[in-house]
């Protein structure tokens, strides 16, 4: 590996560091209010885990490095089809998510001033969620650049540091998953 | 090897215009003058930060005195901690970190250099936000008042209830988007330390400042995100409406406590770790050795920082904790006294039998070694949970860290100033004018805060606009206010050394401590490119090397 691609994946370990802490904190704050609450709809009552959401999510990190390997091998096409999978499955996880809000919000009358388990819920949720919308921008953004043609095999170290940031998105919709859909209701 | 060898060809010399030349500033991402925009910028915000202070130490200097009102009172104090934390000590320390880190290591830029620049703005827009509060805190009416919660922001004081207006907003933004900046700094810091070190320099032989700068960067990593995610809980808070400090319905103010505090000690050692990295850097210079006990140094900061995280609650005795967690955190209190003891002893080691030039950036050193050592030692008193109950919150605690801030952050960034002065301007500072400095600061300081014990041991709580005629404090608060005048006075002179010095030195030439690391090897100021050659290094001290063909250090490493 050279000394530049190196830097780009030290970097990003950084960066994903300094990502870790934050949602430490947010699922400390969550896990410390389960069942603090004192008025509203508690995680048992409304909650349901989303499966097929979890699988989606957790498959595109199989289709995102997929996309690298390919690019690696110099198979610009199989790149970009790939990550368009990737893409896809991460716009479902995430229409997923703004269904699920709905729910919560028009059915069951949850929101993030509802009581502190809305506050802790969308905050934490939310904030993942925002992280899945930031990569699908990334995502995107190479996907269309493959497609018009602007990206070559040189790329596939970049390629690869992003897929870095993709899988940790992943690993944190784990730890979520784990803490507010089966532990903390 | 040195750049000398090497026959470039001279540019015309043309003094380009002015606009193109702070357009030059503006739009740079080259280390070296990102790391000057940093330390001009810290020393600004160093000016207004030091006249909240005697504002507030005119006030208290008396009884019953009427300088500012009790709400001017709390936004000084606010104001005056937040702006020295945020805005004055974590730019200069990452200004020399930028300027020196690629240098020491034989690198010519940061890994990220636009990053860089992106940090850096960060940082000084997050800085304009907090004084922006001041016309922009009540909306647009042009009335606005500083953020006022203490720079600690205590829940529910920050509630929408408490602080109605937008000063606590300004704090919390400010704060979130300067430690984004911060972030970004401390990953370039890391990265460039990690991947770009020339040829030769193994860990093992990396300078201690690149070591603790490394240490200090992942640290930053990990103490700044948490105070982000507590700056955006409280976002939620007051504006959709939250409850995760919301002690009516249900949240908790202690969380916020704790969520703050994990940032907050963590941060101490971030602010110390690079003056260690400068005091380690300075002291064997000035006293023609190697320092003493290299590796010992490193793993007692890899201690320091491991023990820092985890001494968080010891700000919190006085909440009433329980007691297995008071136990937990006065014993992981004063088990960080033993690596910062070895590092003392080290220093002091490096300096025994040495032979001792007391230049400026040695004084402030030796000064720093005294000073810090009394604010270690009154550190372990206050992480006694039982005095702590007696003494929190009181003015001792004050004294303590200042003690820890001003006598020993500052000091050794005083030193760094006077060392590296001639390194990054070609010039050399005076020094007559750096040892009055260095005797008013500490006859300023010694008068200040050593004597800022005493009102604290009285019974004076911190945070009072003023008290109550014939306790006992009056004298006591009469001196601590006279030695600002010393301090004010001493700094007066500091700038006045940087300027007159930078505008009419002598020329200081590349190496003029005679030192042993590689930003020596470069020349005053050094060039775009730092060096023409990439340095081949064998040894910790390779200018020692360059130096001494005969007797060079690879040989007995």
């Amino acid at each position: 590996m050279s000394q530049v691609e190196m830097r780009g994946r030290v970097g990003m370990f950084c960066l994903i560091c300094a990502e870790a802490a934050i949602f430490t904190i947010f699922v400390v704050a969550y896990v410390f209010y389960v069942g603090k609450s004192v008025a509203g709809p508690q995680a048992a009552d409304v909650l349901q885990a989303p499966v097929f959401l979890t699988v989606c999510l957790l498959s595109s990190s199989v289709t995102v490095h997929a996309g690298v390997k390919a690019l690696t091998k110099g198979n610009v096409a199989g790149f970009a089809r790939w990550w368009l999978l990737t893409l896809a499955l991460g716009a479902v996880f995430l229409v997923g998510t703004v269904f699920e809000w709905h729910r919560l919000i028009y059915v069951d009358g949850l929101t993030i001033s509802t009581n502190l388990f809305g506050t802790t819920y969308f905050s934490l949720v939310g904030l993942h969620a925002f992280h899945v919308t930031a990569g699908l921008a990334a995502l995107a953004l190479g996907s269309i650049l493959a497609l018009l043609g602007y990206v070559t095999p040189l790329h596939a170290p970049r390629s690869d540091v992003f897929s870095l940031y993709w899988h940790f998105v992943d690993v944190v919709w784990i730890v979520v998953f784990l803490v507010v859909y089966v532990a903390g209701r | 090897m040195s750049t000398e060898s090497l026959a470039l060809p001279q540019p015309a010399i043309t003094t380009r215009p002015l606009v193109d030349r702070l357009h030059a500033w503006i739009t740079t991402v080259d280390h070296k003058r990102l790391g000057l925009l940093y330390i001009g910028y810290a020393l600004l915000f160093l000016l207004i930060g030091g006249i909240e202070a005697a504002a507030m130490r005119i006030q208290l200097i008396g009884p019953r005195y009427n300088f500012v009102s009790p709400q001017v009172f709390n936004r000084l104090f606010t104001m005056h901690g937040t702006t020295m934390i945020f805005f004055v000590v974590m730019p200069l320390v990452f200004g020399f970190a930028n300027y020196l880190v690629p240098l020491v290591i034989g690198a010519r830029d940061m890994a990220f250099p636009r990053l860089n620049a992106f940090s850096f703005w960060l940082m000084a827009f997050g800085g304009m936000l907090l004084y922006f509060s001041l016309l922009g805190a009540n909306g647009l009416y042009g009335a606005g008042n500083a953020p006022d919660v203490g720079w600690f922001a205590y829940a529910p004081l920050t509630s929408r209830t408490f602080s109605p207006g937008h000063s606590t907003d300004f704090w919390t933004l400010s704060l979130l988007v300067s430690g984004f900046g911060s972030i970004g700094t401390a990953i370039n810091i890391i990265t460039t330390i990690v991947c770009m070190r020339c040829p030769g320099m193994t860990l093992g032989r990396m300078p201690l400042l690149a070591w603790l700068n490394l240490i200090m960067a992942g640290m930053v990593i990990l103490a700044i995100s948490p105070l982000s995610a507590a700056q955006i809980m409280l976002l939620v808070d007051r504006y959709l409406g939250g409850h995760f400090f919301d002690t009516q319905a249900g949240g908790s103010a202690v969380v916020w406590m704790h969520f703050f505090w994990i940032f907050g000690h963590p941060e101490v050692y971030v602010l110390v770790l690079p003056g260690f990295a400068f005091a380690s850097e300075i002291i064997p210079v000035f006293s023609r050795k190697p320092i003493f006990g290299y590796a010992v140094m490193v793993a007692a900061t890899v201690s320091i920082a491991f023990i820092g995280m985890s001494v968080w609650a010891h700000h919190m005795f006085t909440v009433g904790m329980a007691s297995n967690a008071n136990t937990f955190f006065v014993l992981s209190t004063m088990a960080i006294a033993i690596p910062t003891g070895i590092k003392i002893f080290n220093w002091l080691a490096t300096m025994w039998g040495g032979k001792i030039d007391f230049k400026a950036p040695m004084l402030f050193c030796v000064a720093f070694l005294f000073q810090f050592l009394v604010a270690g030692l009154t550190g372990i008193m206050l992480g006694a949970a039982p005095f702590d109950w007696q003494l929190g919150n009181s003015y001792f605690v004050v004294a303590h860290f200042h003690y820890v801030i001003v006598g020993g952050i500052l000091f050794t960034i005083f030193a760094a100033f006077y060392y590296w002065f001639p390194k990054m301007t070609g010039r050399m500072y005076s020094e007559r004018l750096a040892r009055i400095h260095f005797w008013l600061f500490v006859i300023g300081f010694h008068l200040t805060f050593d004597f800022m014990h005493i009102p604290g041991l009285l019974g004076m709580p911190r945070r009072i606009y003023t008290y109550e005629p014939g306790r006992g404090w009056d004298i006591w608060n009469l001196i601590v206010t006279v030695g600002v005048v010393f301090q004010a006075a001493g700094v007066l002179v500091f700038v006045l050394n940087l300027v007159i010095s930078w505008l009419a030195g002598e020329e200081a030439g590349d190496d003029p401590w005679d030192a042993w690391t590689l930003e020596w090897l470069t020349s005053s100021p050094p060039p775009g490119y730092n060096f023409a050659e990439a340095p081949v290094v064998r040894s910790r001290r390779p200018l020692w090397d360059l130096k001494h063909p005969e007797d060079p250090d690879w040989k007995y490493e």
